[in-house]
């Protein structure tokens, strides 16, 4: 590692564990990972069933990462996306492949602790082949100026008896402007559940939009939001499931509280193309609940002690 | 310790709680009864200060009528709902110890076997998947764990199957044990039979004060005695 890449190494390193990150399992063999700051990959481990190749490209990074076939990762997968500067661009482009048989869970940390104008692309193909599994669990802290914009795209098919759970978390720092748009395909008997986790404040202006398509029989999905909103931030979510397969199963499930002079805009979509399919909604987007607050005032709480429970809890 | 002096509550222009004046003594476990609708409920909680009232609430020597909630708690004062609330993802050990600010596990494992709950409950979400005896049960350990020199119980005993009745019982004797007053609203006969006194509310009014088998019969008799 030469000197220049060992400072940005350590530097982002030392936000990733601030965010929650396991700075161990970045340097340990037993880990397969990955750190990239801005265009530059600072480091990367690949393991006997988790391959990693990457490539640079314009202002990013290709990665593609392949799971083989039958391999059930005991450790998770650790990804450090980041850039230090307080300005640019980033685009990440990446492939998954859970190949036949195969499990993981990924770890990723999405970093941008500077950030005064960052622009942060993400743009996955994910395959999950026949009974595989993916988890991919993406936290993000985007300092204190809200400079940043996180465009995160997915399109994931699940292939016959696989599984693939997201999630977005972002429950620290400012959020900025995020804009989220995943897809997630179902073939028979798959399952998928995307969560999406954010508080966003000041002016961050949030939207996502997610659509889990349940073309196989039996194949079934969740889309799960939850947010809180203070200050002026805006939020506009859309999810959408659509029952194709024969017996599938799908529900959209947003909550979202909001303060102050905050806004929030919630369009659960549910589309019925096969009389034996099954999809719901719930939506619910209101000021913080009146009988939690006042419950734990009761106990000695401040509003404000109160309020950060009740988000924390709506969060975790 | 607390002393109400013409309490008066009144919601969107109508007096819930009219003209109130009530005193709970220290340790004293006090009943409060009346027909549904006729003001205990909204009187317990313009005692905790959920609502305004006009009037004068002395605790402990000190005017506590223009105090907060969570300042009337942090003296002294809490109150457990008739309907508790649900809490996504806060487990109940978070809320047991966050409410009470206990941070050890023993007596908080204590408390919940005390109210007849395991312990693997604490490990659960307040949500959905509890209860409403379940989630009863919680809101009395977190008043016990608390400590507090007022418990106010609203219908601790609602909903409640009959063999759990003796266990809340002896949980609102262990709170007077500990050195706290309880003001406990209920429609059940054996729970008033812990009460040192008890109170007749009507119509938004006290209708009378006095021991608990005085108040017993009258309320038997006659349950809301200002109507007649």
């Amino acid at each position: 590692m030469d000197e220049i890449i060992k400072k940005e190494y350590e530097s982002l390193v030392k936000y990733y564990e601030a965010s929650g990150g396991n700075s161990h399992a970045l340097i340990s063999k037993e880990y397969a990972s990955m750190v990239i700051n801005g265009d530059k990959v600072l480091a990367k481990n690949s393991t006997e069933g988790i391959i990693i190749e990457t490539e640079r490209i314009e202002n990013g990074v290709y990665a593609r990462i392949t799971v083989k076939r039958g391999y059930k990762a005991k450790n998770p997968v650790h990804l450090c996306f980041g850039m230090l500067p307080r300005e640019g661009k980033q685009i990440i482009k990446s492939e998954i492949v859970a190949e036949e048989d195969s499990a993981v869970r990924f770890i990723a940390h999405c970093i941008f602790p500077n950030a005064l104008r960052i622009e942060h692309i993400m743009d996955s193909r994910i395959i999950v082949e026949r009974n595989a599994k993916i988890e991919y669990e993406e936290t993000h802290f985007h300092g204190k100026s809200g400079g940043v914009k996180v465009i995160p795209k997915t399109v994931a098919r699940v292939k016959e008896g696989g599984e693939y759970n997201s999630s977005f978390l972002l429950k620290s720092g400012r959020a900025g402007y995020i804009d989220i748009d995943y897809e997630v395909h179902l073939e028979k008997n798959a399952k998928s559940m995307l969560i999406t986790k954010i508080y966003a404040r000041e002016d961050d202006e949030i939207h996502t939009n997610e659509s889990i398509i349940l073309e196989g029989a039996h194949s079934s999905g969740v889309i799960k939001t939850r947010m809180a909103l203070r200050n002026r931030a805006k939020s506009f979510v859309i999810g959408k499931t659509v029952g194709l397969g024969e017996y599938s199963k799908g529900h959209v499930d947003c909550t979202e509280i909001i303060m102050d002079d905050a806004q929030a805009e919630a369009s659960p979509i549910v589309i019925g193309k096969n009389p034996k399919a099954k999809v719901t909604h719930e939506a619910a987007i209101g000021s913080v609940d009146k009988k939690q607050l006042i419950t734990l005032m009761t106990r000695g709480l401040t509003e404000e002690e109160a309020i950060d429970v009740i988000v924390s809890g709506l969060l975790k | 310790m607390l002393k109400i002096e013409n309490l008066t509550v009144i919601r969107d222009g109508i007096p819930i709680v009219r003209d109130v004046s009530l005193e709970i003594g220290e340790r004293e476990v006090h009943v409060l009864l009346g027909v549904n609708g006729s003001g205990k409920t909204t009187l317990a909680h313009a005692i905790m200060g959920i609502y305004p009232s006009k009037g004068k609430i002395v605790f402990l020597g000190e005017d506590i009528t223009h105090l907060p909630i969570w300042e009337r708690a942090r003296r002294g004062i809490t109150l457990a709902f008739q309907e508790p609330a649900r809490f996504e993802g806060l487990l109940v050990k978070d809320y047991l110890m966050l409410s009470s600010r206990e941070k050890d596990m023993g007596k908080i494992k204590e408390a919940v076997k005390t109210v007849g709950l395991p312990y693997s409950i604490l490990f659960q979400e307040i949500g959905d998947n509890l209860s409403g005896g379940e989630r009863k049960r919680i809101e009395l350990a977190s008043v016990l764990l608390m400590k507090p020199r007022l418990a106010i119980l609203d219908e601790p005993d609602s909903g409640i199957d009959i063999l759990s009745f003796k266990q809340i019982s002896n949980v609102i004797l262990r709170m007077k044990e500990m050195g706290c007053s309880v003001l406990l609203i209920t429609h059940s006969e054996d729970m008033i039979n812990i009460a040192d006194r008890a109170t007749i509310i009507c119509s938004g009014k006290v209708a009378k004060t006095g021991d608990r088998e005085e108040i017993k019969k009258l309320f038997k008799y006659s349950p809301c005695p200002l109507k007649r």
